[in-house]
């Protein structure tokens, strides 16, 4: 079978993944746990219930908010403790709902049997509404409400569906785990999806370091409209942008989004949250979370439910090695530094890595020898040299015409300079600042 | 409570570093040395060290008492920065010259605009031509290769483009070419000229070294060569009694140490692909117009330097192709 690949750019940084082949272990409640209503990207959902309530597992515990928002349910049963401001893993203090652990009782319109259910005679309406009702967003980390993504704008139409099994970032497996244990239902809520979005073509993309998912799911999907395509191994190919230049050729525009080109990506974890959803009436109240690390004794992909905290998940993994000295939520060149291990996984939480001291540190800056590796490795075809200098300068609106906007913070540039110049923190701050510009623009 | 490292992503990186990728080019030239202390003995050993030492304690000295900084002299540049002007220098160039090659290189080239990865020309080829044009005789009297013991003292002659250029005055191509050494010769590296220039072989390998590393990338040196092999073929072709066929300017004076090592050089050149390819092109063409039409038998240095000059317009106003169309935003 030959692999494809995105065109422009990448990197290749060495994989680790220490997890790979562990299978999922279900983990039970913790004592108390912690359930942020900003989970997602959108406006934070309102909290319907009050401290001293009985809350079972399921149950709708903060309301959606506008359109582009989602519903959040309790993961436990047991007491509401507080509803208050906690610190969670973006290290603000956001309001929350703190929930002590009694029992495991679970609402019973929940089908917790394993039954594939395959066939619904549901609408692609009906589905969109059970989706934004089960609180379904992005899991590969964008935590976009997934029912915004089913409603295909006026004047496009979807062609494809894209399902995101890439898991490019190291360490990280599982997406991977997913793929080999829950491999019917995926299959299942492929075609669901297909049916919500009203397409026929669906792409299913896997790096090719998972050869065995490769198999498996093509095995499965022979003579459907699903195709399984291998694809090299190559960072940043789970972006949304490079991966459908990859696998169909069409480059999203600047500013755009995949519809734009006729299609829609989905990563696989949230394909499967929302079979459970419209299948299983089953709520997102839980994740599969990597956690990982080269000095931890037991790297694990674990089933967690929402608002455990990191440090339970730790415990089980084999305890925090000594040596740890960063602790990431997420992926190495994605993922975000948590100063603390006493904040809740969310439900954008794919992976817990614990970096060592030697590897925590950034090494010293030396000048830009303008070697161009930042220009070669930008999946963007943008220059992060000349960026960064921009954004120190503060020189916006070239750096607008050069394109900042386009950056999707892969950090590939970071990583691969010799002289360690933090190029995206200050892309970062550039986008920032020309965000704010192009918006009062827009309000004149 | 225990306290982490916080700090944005990315969380990892290469193991690249500027020294690194300093050395491994150092690395790269380690045959084309071998090979010149081979034909020069002593005179090589002698102008490689006095060039690295000066270069070395030229930056050591203008950061540490002029610039006030912290000293960067062994990050590998400055060794970098000697051994290549040392291969652009006669091998019998009395060394007080060399270290005035090395003032000029470092403190002009280098230290002016302010040091490490903001100088406009190549240091090195600032030394050298700054030697040029204040030693004309010192820097084009070669000596021959062989003479294991002999430094100033050595014997010279002219260079195979010095012959051709000379020769051509009188008489044709076909008339010239045996009084120049043979292919192979050239190739190999067993004729005169500037010290670490002369062997095409030992310079491709280290080529290969520095392709296999990603310390360069092909651009530049293959359109450097590119050019010169077309254009030089197209004159060849037109008259062959007047113009010498592309081989012979392939393997002569400094073009392929040129084109490898010195228009490689990170800080002085484009940075896109398709500016690479522009700048040496340019070079390329420069390079043939001065060797046949100009005063000089050897145009590479000037070539080099001038398309030094034009690589902050190409940065400028040639752009990588970015990712996705603009849409009209309503």
């Amino acid at each position: 079978m030959s692999l494809k690949s995105f065109s422009r750019g990448g990197v290749h940084p060495a994989e680790h993944k220490l997890s790979s082949g562990n299978a999922i272990q279900v983990l039970p409640p913790p004592e108390v746990v912690v359930i942020p209503v900003s989970q997602h990207l959108g406006a934070p959902s309102k909290v319907m219930v009050n401290r001293g309530d009985e809350v079972i597992v399921g149950q709708l515990i903060a309301q959606s908010e506008g359109f582009v928002s989602t519903n959040i349910h309790s993961s436990v049963s047991g007491k509401v403790l507080k509803v208050d401001n906690f610190s969670d893993s973006s290290g603000y203090r956001r309001m929350a709902v703190q929930i002590q652990v009694e029992g495991d009782q679970w609402i019973d319109t929940i089908d917790r049997s394993d039954d594939l259910v395959k066939n619904t005679v549901l609408t692609s309406e009906d589905i969109r509404k059970k989706i934004l009702d089960a609180g379904i967003v992005g899991l590969g980390g964008a935590t976009f409400p997934t029912h915004v993504k089913l409603m295909v704008p006026k004047g496009k139409k979807a062609e494809y569906l894209i399902v995101n099994g890439v898991e490019c970032e190291p360490y990280l497996t599982s997406d991977h785990a997913l793929m080999m244990e829950k491999s019917d239902e995926l299959l299942a809520g492929i075609h669901l999806m297909m049916k919500g979005l009203g397409v026929e073509k669906a792409i299913l993309g896997i790096e090719n370091n998972k050869p065995d998912a490769i198999q498996k799911m093509q095995k499965m999907t022979e003579g459907t409209s699903v195709r399984v395509q291998g694809l090299k191994v190559k960072y940043p190919q789970g972006g949304e942008k490079q991966l459908v230049q990859a696998l169909l050729k069409r480059e999203v525009p600047s500013g755009g989004l995949p519809i734009d080109v006729g299609v829609v990506v989905f990563n696989v974890g949230t394909v499967y949250a929302a079979y459970d959803a419209v299948m299983k009436n089953r709520p997102l109240i839980d994740r599969i979370v990597t956690v990982t690390g080269k000095s931890l004794s037991n790297p694990s992909n674990f089933q967690v439910r929402i608002g455990t905290p990191v440090s339970y998940l730790v415990e089980k993994a084999g305890g925090l090695p000594e040596d740890t000295a960063k602790v990431i939520n997420g992926g190495p060149m994605m993922g975000k530094a948590l100063s603390s291990l006493d904040v809740p996984v969310v439900k954008g939480s794919s992976g817990i890595l614990l970096i060592r001291e030697q590897e925590a540190r950034r090494k010293e800056v030396q000048p830009c020898i303008r070697c161009t590796r930042c220009v070669g490795v930008c999946p963007m075809g943008l220059e992060p040299y000349l960026l960064m200098t921009l954004a120190e300068k503060g020189m916006y609106e070239r750096l607008e015409q050069e394109k900042v906007m386009d950056c999707i913070e892969c950090g590939s540039c970071s990583y691969t300079c010799p002289s360690a110049r933090p190029l995206l923190d200050y892309i970062r701050l550039g986008k920032a600042e020309v965000g704010k510009i192009m918006r009062t623009r827009k309000a004149v | 409570m225990q306290k982490f490292i916080v700090s944005p992503s990315p969380h990892t990186y290469t193991g690249e570093s500027v020294p690194r990728l300093m050395y491994g080019v150092i690395i790269s030239l380690l045959p084309a040395l071998g090979v010149s202390v081979f034909y020069f003995g002593i005179g090589m050993v002698i102008v490689t060290t006095v060039s690295i030492l000066s270069c070395i304690l030229f930056e050591y000295l203008i950061q540490k008492f002029v610039m006030k900084t912290r000293p960067t002299h062994m990050d590998g540049s400055a060794i970098l920065t000697g051994l290549l002007l040392a291969f652009c220098l006669p091998a019998n160039i009395p060394f007080w010259m060399v270290m005035i090659g090395g003032l000029a290189a470092v403190g002009i080239g280098k230290m002016t605009f302010g040091g490490l990865g903001n100088n406009i020309f190549n240091p090195a080829l600032v030394g050298r031509v700054f030697l040029f044009i204040s030693f004309p005789v010192a820097m084009t009297s070669w000596p021959e290769p062989g003479q294991w013991m002999q430094y100033t003292d050595a014997a010279t002659g002219a260079t195979p483009l010095g012959l051709m250029k000379e020769g051509l005055a009188m008489k044709t191509v076909g008339e010239i070419m045996p009084e120049v050494p043979s292919f192979l010769n050239l190739f190999m590296g067993k004729m005169m000229g500037s010290s670490g220039e002369v062997s095409a072989l030992a310079l491709l390998i280290g080529m290969l070294y520095m392709l296999y590393r990603k310390i360069i990338t092909w651009h530049i040196p293959v359109s450097i060569l590119g050019s010169v092999f077309i254009f030089t073929g197209i004159l060849w072709l037109v008259n062959p009694d007047r113009f010498a066929d592309p081989l012979f300017h392939m393997l002569t004076g400094g073009l392929i140490l040129g084109a490898i090592y010195m228009a490689t050089d990170y800080v002085t050149s484009p940075m896109t692909a398709k500016g690479m390819l522009i700048y040496g092109v340019g070079i390329g063409i420069v390079t043939v117009l001065i060797r046949i039409f100009g005063a000089y038998p050897e145009g590479v240095q000037f070539a080099i330097l001038i398309f030094n000059g034009f690589t902050p317009l190409l940065n400028k106003y040639i752009k990588p192709k970015r990712f996705g169309k603009e849409v009209a935003h309503g």
